[in-house]
């Protein structure tokens, strides 16, 4: 047997001065002999680490054995038992802590590529723009409503609609897709090439988008039920109110959340302002306030849309930044200055109610807590001041109320997520289910996905009993 | 897609567009708004939903030509569609059986709004007296509407060339005045208005209800940058208003906050008017 590298291949990438100026994706996948030759790094093992870390149990070993025999389309298919969009997994799931963290090779090296090979199978399918076999439904075949086209509603409606049922996605904006169309920048996962695609599919299938549609205040969920005809009604609308700090000057002209950032930019196109017609507004200095994915994003979109200098401030330490690692090295390569170790107490604002700087204190780390987190605590009088014109909130979302508070019978809990079988996502009411983030709180693509994947089992389970 | 079945120009750069669009006129109520985009490019603005009819399954928007959108929007003709529309947004106005007496003023453009406000208040039972003002005669909007919901229609004109010569809150002292017992008043229209209104009402301790107008995106919670301060709070003017207690709110932030844009607004408006101007030529 050869030796084996105990290094990853490496992902090709836009250089980054060049891909600081773009939108345009920043890795480029692997090509077919790179696959293959990273597959071949896999031992196969008997009883595979991997696959405890992947939240939806792909076979792992399986699919790769496929690539490095270069049955590709074995690969995909193997891929598809278990999960709905590959491509985009494949592109943004946190393997670091999923399953490459688990996968032995990491215990000498570095992991199997797992993602990347996942995407590698995905965009090649994917190229070959296969047609999509329409479904034949039966002339009884039962509607299920489901709410919000994110990937938890994506799923759960794709494997509604294998099963026969007649599906209706019902999405407030004018874009299905969720996060992966208003949140996560184009440079990461391309909207035409990938989300749109596998929106596309879904519609093929024949399931019906009604877009421009917020539940609550277009219909209720009971109204959906007993005046629409729907048997029965996933939720899956997401984390999508935008939290603030509350400190003095949030509200100044200057200070966005992520969420209205990344939408003005990503959703509605306003690097292309004018043509375009929505503004956004960036300066020459940005400072974006957290640590995750968003953060990232965020930072990273600021430079893109011609910021001169970007901050990350975050309160806690390098190993606590919750993105995927390779956001960091990312946005650290493109040259985003990281300022860790420091909480913001205000925004400063100029005379005619403007952002001039965000005041911070420093942080130390304290002692592990219960959790085993250190907690940063704040170093008296050590405040100072960082020169912005341009703030970005990037500190984590909750729950939009406007489904829970209209649907009587279906539980919160103090947070305001929504109450939910894990296994099952069964809320508190009869026929309705939920799943994603509206259920989990913010979390990821990956359990978005199979929590849709899951209510779609049990929505069958509960109609065919019905 | 949405089809304009009925375009008017009411008074210069003011527009009555009436839309099909069932879903959303059967459930309107008064006080909520929609978003529309009318194009791939566009923006998506929001304007009040002025008038609905449940069962044509339309509804009326009355809105005013600032700039690049609204501009755009005005272009379009009866018989063409808009290509996005999203409704009904927003709380709907509090109308109850036996408030008393309810005193509407549209300020401007700000009739639109009211109208549908009042005309529930009188279907209510309510007493409707109702406050019209504008800068001058030829841009009043709405009048011969707002008489036929009101039990009393005083009309302001800024230079006196009708009604009473004075602003929106000359009529209101001259009821408060004359003795008239007032319940609530709504208050909607250019903040200066609505600022003036509830600063004249706040210590007659006159409940104001004032309906705010930052600058929006998604309508339903999700961004944040509708945010206005109301007391103590910020709050979110797409789901948690449109509508607030006047007197609680911080004008001169929201009027800070509608600013933002303003240069950029500018250059937008310039490339729209370029752009029509380019179609002529070609
Ligand atoms: C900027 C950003 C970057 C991220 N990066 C990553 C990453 O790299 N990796 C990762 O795994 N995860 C990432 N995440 C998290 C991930 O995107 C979410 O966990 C995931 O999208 C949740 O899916 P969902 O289907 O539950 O909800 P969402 O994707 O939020 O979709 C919910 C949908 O429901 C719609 N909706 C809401 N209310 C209503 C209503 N009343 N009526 C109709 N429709 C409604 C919304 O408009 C939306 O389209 C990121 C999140 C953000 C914001
Ligand atoms: C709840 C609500 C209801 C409204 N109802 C009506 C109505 O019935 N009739 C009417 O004529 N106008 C209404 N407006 C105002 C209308 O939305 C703005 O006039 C319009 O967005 C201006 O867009 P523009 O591109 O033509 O002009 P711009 O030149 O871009 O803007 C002119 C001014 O309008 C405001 N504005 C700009 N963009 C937005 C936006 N996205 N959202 C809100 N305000 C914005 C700003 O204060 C700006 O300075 C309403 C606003 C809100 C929030
Ligand atoms: S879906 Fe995510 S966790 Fe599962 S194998 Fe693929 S990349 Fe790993
Ligand atoms: S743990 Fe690593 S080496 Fe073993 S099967 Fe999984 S990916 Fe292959
Ligand atoms: S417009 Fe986005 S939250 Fe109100
Ligand atoms: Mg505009």
């Amino acid at each position: 047997m050869m030796a084996l590298s105990l290094k990853k291949h490496p992902m090709p990438e836009q250089a980054p001065e060049v891909r600081a100026h773009n939108f345009e994706e920043v890795a480029l996948g692997y090509d077919e002999e790179t696959a293959v030759a990273e597959a071949e790094r896999c031992l196969h093992c008997k009883i595979p680490q991997c696959r405890k870390g992947c939240p939806v149990g792909i076979d792992i070993p399986e699919f790769i054995a496929k690539i490095k025999e270069r049955d590709f389309d074995g690969a995909i298919a193997k891929i598809k038992e278990s999960s709905s969009l590959p491509a985009i997994c494949g592109r943004v799931c946190p393997q670091e802590n999923q399953c490459e963290k688990y996968c032995v090779l990491a215990n000498k090296g570095e992991a199997v590529a797992i993602g990347r090979l996942e995407r590698f199978a995905a965009d090649r399918e994917m190229a070959q723009n296969r047609p999509v076999e329409p479904i034949h439904y039966a002339e009884d075949a039962k509607k299920v409503a489901v709410i919000g086209a994110g990937p938890a509603g994506l799923a759960c409606a794709g494997d509604l609609a294998r099963k026969g049922y007649r599906v209706t996605i019902f999405e407030a904006l004018h874009t299905a897709g969720g996060v992966l169309s208003y949140g996560i920048p184009e440079f990461r996962l391309p909207k035409e090439k990938i989300v749109k695609k596998e929106i596309s599919n879904l519609e093929a299938m024949g399931v019906k988008i009604e877009l421009d549609s917020v539940i609550g205040q277009l219909y209720t969920v009971d109204e959906l039920m007993q005046e629409e005809g729907f048997d029965a009604v996933f939720v899956g609308t997401g984390a999508g109110l935008p939290r603030f700090m509350e400190i003095p000057g949030e509200n100044l002209n200057g200070v966005y959340s992520a969420n209205e950032f990344l939408t003005r930019c990503n959703l509605m196109k306003a690097y292309q302002f004018p043509k375009y017609g929505t503004p956004i507004r960036v300066g020459k200095k940005v400072a974006v306030v957290g640590g995750g994915n968003v953060a990232m994003d965020a930072a990273r979109t600021a430079l893109r849309l011609g910021a001169e200098h970007v901050y990350i401030v975050y309160r806690r330490g390098e190993e606590e930044l919750p993105a995927r690692r390779e956001e960091v090295l990312h946005a650290k390569a493109e040259g985003i200055d990281f300022r860790l170790l420091n909480n913001p107490v205000e925004v400063v604002g100029d005379d005619k109610g403007w952002v001039k700087a965000i005041r911070c204190i420093k942080m130390e780390l304290g002692e592990p807590d219960a959790s085993g987190r250190r907690s940063p605590k704040a170093v008296e009088g050590s405040e100072f001041d960082l020169e912005v014109d341009t703030v970005v909130m990037a500190i984590g979302q909750g729950p939009n109320p406007i489904v829970a508070s209209t649907t009587p019978g279906m539980e919160t809990n103090k947070r305001g997520n929504i109450v939910a079988d894990p296994e099952t996502g069964a809320t508190t009411k009869p026929g309705v289910f939920a799943g994603g983030d509206i259920v989990t709180g913010a979390a990821t693509v990956i359990l978005a996905m199979g929590a849709g994947k899951k209510a779609a089992a049990a929505i069958d389970e509960y109609l065919k009993n019905k | 897609m949405f089809k304009i079945l009925e375009k008017k120009e009411l008074s210069p750069g003011v527009f009555r567009m009436v839309i099909d669009a069932p879903r959303i006129a059967k459930k309107t109520q008064p006080g909520q708004f929609i978003i529309e985009r009318v194009d791939e490019e566009s923006e998506r603005i929001p304007l009040t939903v002025a008038d609905f009819d449940r069962e044509k399954g339309t509804i009326t928007l009355i809105f005013q030509a600032v700039g690049a959108s609204t501009e755009l929007l005005a272009e379009k003709k009866e018989g063409e569609s808009i290509l996005n529309l999203v409704g009904p947004l927003g709380k709907p106005s509090e109308v109850a059986e036996g408030i008393g007496t309810v005193v509407c003023i549209g300020g401007g453009i700000g009739v639109a709004p009211v109208y549908p406000i009042a005309r529930a208040m009188k279907e209510a039972g309510n007493k409707v007296i109702s406050i019209m003002g504008a800068r001058s005669k030829e841009i009043l909007i709405m009048e011969d509407e707002m008489r036929a919901v009101s039990d009393e229609t005083i009309v302001t004109t800024d230079d006196g060339t009708y009604g009473i010569k004075g602003f929106v809150t000359t009529a209101l002292g001259q009821l408060v005045e004359r003795g008239e017992k007032i319940d609530r008043v709504y208050a909607i229209g250019p903040v200066v208005m609505m600022k003036s209104v509830a600063d004249a009402t706040r210590p007659l301790a006159l409940p104001t209800v004032v309906s705010l107008n930052p600058v929006m995106v998604d309508g339903t919670g999700m961004c944040g940058g509708c945010r206005v301060q109301v007391g103590t709070e910020t709050k979110f003017a797409c789901v948690d208003g449109p509508e607030f207690d006047g007197h609680l709110v911080d004008f001169n932030a929201l009027r800070t906050r509608q600013g933002m844009y303003r240069d950029m607004e500018a250059e937008a408006e310039k490339e729209h008017k370029c752009r029509i101007g380019l179609g002529r030529d070609s």
